[in-house]
């Protein structure tokens, strides 16, 4: 490109802004932004079977429990084989979480004492919670791979071993939600900050 | 190992690479630049080859972002913390999808591509792990990046939740939901609907780009200023219902024992809290003028204020903000001192907007107990100046 032609394409760039302001040509009044509608008709219909497949969590009051049930005899295996080389041979030993132990008189040291361990006898509040969180996530090497009959029965071997309910018990989604736990009534509501409105604004 | 001229320089300007992983040496930089001709474009961008900031991993399940490194108040997003129960899914986008049901009208799944259907926002929020404190014992040799490195800045954008629920038709009866994540923990927490209505987000980008795996990728829960752990990631499923789940992690971890026998259960908020980056362990302060500068933040809204002492607690003078001010995302604060070469212990105290004032250990303790996990632990952090210029973390041990 030649040094005149640059000159006077830099030349045409300076004024041409200039010349479009000395236009002043009025831009029309604006439109209403469109105003959002109720729903997007994005997304689709979930189908009932696509629900029951995701839908494995079990509440404090029993409803999500499957059919099936386990008792302590039955658990113990499986607690030897799948679960004791991370919780030790009798959920006492470690490395990972110790999950059995009651402290006398079903204290609740925690905040006092870095030791006290905070086991499902301690420090858990719901026995339903065990059933969910080992059939969600249990063992780490394979998750998800035990069988309902095979979590009631790990849940009945653990809940057993930290005495809380008869070694010949059968748990199931009838006895689960009732078993009663230390810890349950240790548990209060956070009152920091400010109280949110807990229905949808109008 | 070979020694490059630039680490002898960088060894020089008494700039310390604490147990880093070695880098692969980048090749030498020539003596005057203007006289090679520069590199050429290129796809990717890439850190200058003497700008080596790493995460340091805690073990397999977390990541600590280097604050001791980084200015201002935006995280690169590859340096963002990381912390997860199952390790960081491998999640592929065109079969990704968002189950919402429950107490709801309509059923629905969205993809990842419905997600971004719908309008959209950004907003910059901190996002921080409620165990954020690596100050506990007696160690000295700690860097900000080990007593609070689980706290990160990010530009978020997704679709606020309560489009969402719009689109399905929560119920108004509906209080909780479930916000259940596709890793191997297949983790769960229970949140109040009504933090839906106020700025939960679905969040798929970033920082401008696509949400990063470690976190969440493609699309994840955001909840501005809760605890970490329940903004879930990788996020697959929303259940709404009239009670909260009582998943394990809201139970047996999560939760706060307290001095009085009770524990804290749904503790989500996140206080207010500040950290002085520089000067801070490693560095070696020179005599004279000093910029004191560090990061606050508070999940209550916007950081009203921090102040500085120089002086142990003894006195304490406000710092400088930088704006813009957001609520519930990193501030960076400023302040100057001059530096003659005594001992001194530097220290930071942030105030939010509710008047919040960041606590002392010792307050912490006469509420909390010296409690084992330490979730929610946010105590004024203070670094000891030494009269040769050594900076290093000022412990107050807890048990």
């Amino acid at each position: 490109m030649k040094w005149t032609l640059r000159l006077i394409t830099l030349g045409a760039l300076i004024a041409m802004p200039v010349a479009a302001r000395a236009q002043g040509t009025k831009a029309p009044p604006p439109a209403t932004p469109a105003k959002p509608p109720a729903t997007f008709g994005i997304g689709r219909p979930a189908t009932t079977a696509e629900i029951a497949a995701l839908d494995i969590d079990v509440g404090p009051d029993g409803v999500g429990l499957p059919p099936g049930r386990g008792t302590s005899a039955d658990g113990a295996p499986i607690y030897a084989a799948r679960c004791a080389s991370c919780h030790g041979k009798t959920g006492k030993e470690g490395p990972n979480d110790v999950l059995v132990g009651r402290l006398p008189g079903d204290a609740f040291p925690f905040a006092k004492d870095p030791r006290a361990p905070k086991t499902i006898g301690s420090y858990w509040p719901y026995a339903t919670t065990v059933f969910d969180y080992i059939r969600r996530a249990m063992p780490p090497d394979r998750p998800g791979s035990l069988r309902d009959d095979e979590v009631y029965g790990l849940v009945a071997y653990l809940l057993t071993l930290n005495e809380l309910i008869a070694p010949d018990a059968v748990v199931d989604a009838a006895s689960l939600p009732k078993v009663k736990m230390p810890a349950h009534d240790r548990f209060v509501p956070d009152t920091r900050g400010q109280p949110k409105p807990a229905r949808p604004p109008r | 190992m070979k020694v490059s001229r630039r680490d002898l320089l960088a060894g020089a300007a008494g700039v310390v690479a604490l147990s880093r992983t070695v880098v692969p040496q980048a090749p030498e930089a020539p003596a005057d630049s203007s006289k090679v001709r520069g590199k050429p474009s290129r796809a990717l961008g890439q850190r200058a080859p003497a700008e080596k900031p790493l995460r340091q991993p805690r073990g397999a399940t977390s990541s600590g972002t280097p604050h001791q490194d980084l200015y201002g108040t935006i995280t690169p997003s590859d340096l963002h913390f990381e912390r997860h129960h199952g390790g960081v899914p491998e999640i592929d986008p065109k079969t990704y999808s968002l189950l919402i049901h429950g107490m709801v009208d309509r059923p629905m799944v969205f993809s990842l591509a419905d997600l971004k259907r719908f309008p959209a926002v950004s907003r910059v929020h901190f996002l921080e792990c409620s165990g954020n404190f690596g100050g506990r014992g007696v160690a000295t040799d700690l860097t900000p990046q080990q007593i609070a490195g689980l706290t990160s800045t990010s530009e978020w954008t997704g679709v606020p939740l309560a489009a969402l629920f719009r689109e399905v038709g929560a119920s108004p009866k509906a209080t909780w939901f479930l916000a259940e994540g596709q890793d191997a923990a297949v983790l769960t927490r229970s949140v109040p609907v009504s933090k839906a209505y106020d700025d939960a987000l679905i969040a798929y980008g970033q920082n401008g780009e696509a949400i990063r795996p470690e976190q969440g990728y493609p699309a994840r829960l955001f909840l501005p200023g809760w605890e970490g752990n329940a903004s879930v990631k990788w996020l697959r499923r929303i259940e709404l219902s009239d009670r909260p789940f009582m998943t394990r992690e809201e139970t047996s971890k999560y939760t706060d024992p307290m001095a009085d026998g009770t524990a804290r259960i749904f503790s989500f908020l996140m206080d207010a809290r500040s950290l002085i980056t520089y000067p801070a362990y490693p560095v070696t302060l020179t005599r004279g003028w000093v910029e004191i500068n560090g990061i606050a933040w508070t999940g209550s809204g916007k950081i009203q204020r921090v102040d500085v002492s120089t002086d142990g607690g003894a006195t304490w003078t406000p710092a400088t903000l930088q704006d813009p001010v957001l609520p519930k995302a990193h501030t960076r604060f400023r302040h100057l001192w001059h530096w003659t070469g005594g001992d001194a212990v530097i220290m930071s105290r942030a105030v939010d907007e509710t008047g919040y004032v960041q606590p002392t250990r010792d307050a912490l303790i006469a509420s909390r107990g010296v409690s084992t996990v330490g979730y929610h632990t946010n105590p004024i952090t203070g670094w000891q100046v030494r009269a040769d210029g050594a900076v290093t973390f000022r412990p107050e041990p807890w048990t």
